[in-house]
């Protein structure tokens, strides 16, 4: 991990990357990944967003992106186009993401999918002591104003893999600003694997 | 956004249109049309490899009058917000051509032109033009100024359909591509509205089929057709904000005067369209645009197929006449296709004129992708602040 002040789930995620690969990132935000990624990996990129102004601040940096949204995003391309596909925070946010994962390991030949881990103990003890909705650094959000759509701890993620038949090639469990070695459906804030199928 | 890099100055200046002339075309139907003059104007300067020339499309009822004023007038040209030093397409940096159509009124060869045969205006003996007879025309020209590849090639409605047509017919001599608010083909609705236009022409008993140069022009007919294309290029949402249902004046009210101050927006600009602009070439140009079809019967992720040309599709949210949909199916076929693409639809209210009006954010993305595409792909520390 030699990636000074960046974010450590991009830097996770760079590390996963091989040089001179394409990369499709979905829901990819400002663009700081993929920037990151044709910087340090001399990556070939595209993005898909929805937000209009985190377009602008894409084009800005000189990234391919698509305005839309991933749920609808994914059809036209064809088998195995992208070395990866990732999803980084946005698998929570996406309406139907047993459609969008079997499109994404179509698309990609590999898929990167990082989601805040709802287990964590900090959301356990929220929930056990207080009877509240957690909130935390990796789930900041009010219960009446999250952008996030599904709730999904690393356990379910992994039992989700071994029903659908996907392979789980790499998993990296992160803190808020480090690795998380063990009990990581207890510890770690973010899980990030790395799929194929 | 940094909408404060949009520096407001004096643009181009003034400029003066010059014109064209060359021996003949080969249209799309096999007819010769010659000798073909085309008016155009240029700001900026030609680079010495000749790799910064940005050919602009014009629109429906546009012409090769992008920017700049005039001698003696004082309307700048119709794009003028997007070209000049700093601006979009920044002059400082880059060579910008724009031409009248073939087919047009406005100094290029139309069906008002002197047929050398007749010594006539062509009227109706003008042959039907085609969106590629249009771009092979711009060809010539390119080739007349000595460029080899543009860098880009740049337009919105009608104009986004040459952009198309280029990147189709001449994928070699483009780097880049910026359709906006346009479409492969005319749905049946833009078909009928620009039906009604031309039936509203043909009805003025001044048109006389097409024969009108020596009298009275179709005014009526061509101002209906203005009128008609004026609601479509608006929103619901802008024409309540820009009139609501407020009345002109206070005078007696008389049946059926213009009450209303949209009726009045309509006949105002169904006039002034009139004094600028031959309803003959309202006619072959509407047509050329209702029978385009980019991609030509296939698919058209077939026909981009090893495309190298980057490309910008823009379109905008309440642009009914030529949805969103169009524009992303625009941007389906280039994924297909494998070809580098970047898309926005922006948030405006302005209808199918935001392309002309929503200059923030157009701006934005036309000077980003521009310096993305001359430069090459470079990650510099410019584009990370």
């Amino acid at each position: 991990m030699a990636h000074k002040d960046i974010q450590l789930d991009h830097a996770v995620i760079l590390d996963l990357i091989r040089p001179q690969s394409t990369v499709l990132d979905l829901g990819c935000g400002n663009g700081d990944l993929l920037y990151l990624l044709i910087k340090e990996r001399n990556a070939r990129v595209q993005g898909i967003e929805i937000d209009e102004q985190a377009i602008y601040k894409c084009v800005a940096k000189g990234l391919n992106v698509f305005h839309g949204d991933v749920d609808s995003g994914l059809a036209e391309f064809s088998d195995k186009s992208f070395d990866y596909v990732v999803l980084n925070q946005s698998l929570q946010q996406i309406l139907h993401v047993d459609k969008v994962l079997i499109d994404a390991l179509r698309v990609g030949k590999k898929v990167i999918v990082g989601f805040p881990n709802f287990a964590h103990y900090k959301s356990r003890l929220q929930m056990f002591f207080k009877g509240r909705t957690p909130v935390t650094g990796a789930l900041p959000y009010q219960w009446y104003d999250t952008p996030n759509l599904h709730f999904l701890s690393i356990t379910d993620f992994k039992s989700y893999c071994r029903l659908k038949d996907i392979k789980i090639e790499r998993s990296v469990y992160i803190g808020q600003t480090k690795m998380i070695p063990f009990l990581p459906n207890l510890f770690a804030q973010t899980g990030i694997f790395m799929i194929s199928k | 956004m940094n909408k404060d890099k949009v520096i407001k100055n004096d643009g181009v200046g003034k400029v003066r249109s010059q014109v064209f002339t060359f021996d003949s075309l080969k249209l799309e139907n096999a007819e010769k049309l010659g000798p073909v003059s085309l008016a155009y104007e240029t700001y900026g300067s030609l680079n010495k490899d000749k790799s910064n020339a940005i050919l602009i499309a014009h629109a429906l009822s546009g012409d090769a009058h992008a920017a700049g004023v005039h001698e003696g007038e004082d309307n700048p040209g119709w794009w003028d917000e997007f070209i000049g030093p700093g601006r979009a397409f920044d002059t400082d940096r880059y060579f910008v051509i724009c031409s009248n159509v073939l087919g047009g009124c406005k100094g290029s060869t139309g069906p008002a032109s002197l047929n050398p045969k007749t010594s006539k205006p062509f009227a109706l003996e003008f042959p039907l033009i085609t969106i590629n007879d249009i771009v092979a025309a711009q060809k010539r020209l390119i080739d007349h100024l000595g460029i080899e590849k543009l860098l880009s090639v740049v337009g919105g409605s009608m104009g986004g359909q040459q952009v198309l047509a280029w990147l189709v017919k001449y994928p070699q001599s483009l780097c880049s591509a910026v359709p906006i608010a346009t479409t492969i083909k005319h749905s049946p609705q833009q078909i009928a509205f620009n039906e009604v236009g031309r039936q509203a022409i043909m009805a003025d008993a001044h048109w006389k089929s097409g024969n009108y140069y020596e009298g009275l022009p179709p005014s009526k007919g061509l101002a209906v057709a203005r009128m008609i294309g004026h609601i479509t290029y608006m929103s619901d949402k802008s024409m309540a904000e820009k009139f609501g249902r407020a009345k002109k004046g206070i005078g007696e009210p008389f049946k059926f005067t213009a009450d209303f101050e949209v009726e009045g927006y309509l006949r105002y600009r169904g006039d002034n369209f009139v004094k600028r602009f031959d309803a003959n070439s309202y006619l072959y140009i509407t047509k050329a645009m209702d029978n385009f079809d980019a991609s030509g019967g296939k698919r058209f992720e077939e026909v981009l197929r090893g495309t190298k040309a980057k490309v910008l599709v823009i379109s905008f949210k309440s642009d009914w006449l030529y949805p969103a949909y169009q524009s992303k199916e625009i941007v389906k076929a280039c994924k297909l296709a494998g070809v580098e693409t970047t898309y926005c639809e922006i948030d405006s209210t302005y209808g199918h004129d935001a392309f002309l009006l929503e200059v923030a954010e157009e701006s934005h993305l036309i000077r980003h992708f521009l310096k993305k595409v001359f430069y090459a792909y470079e990650v510099t520390g410019e584009y990370g602040a």
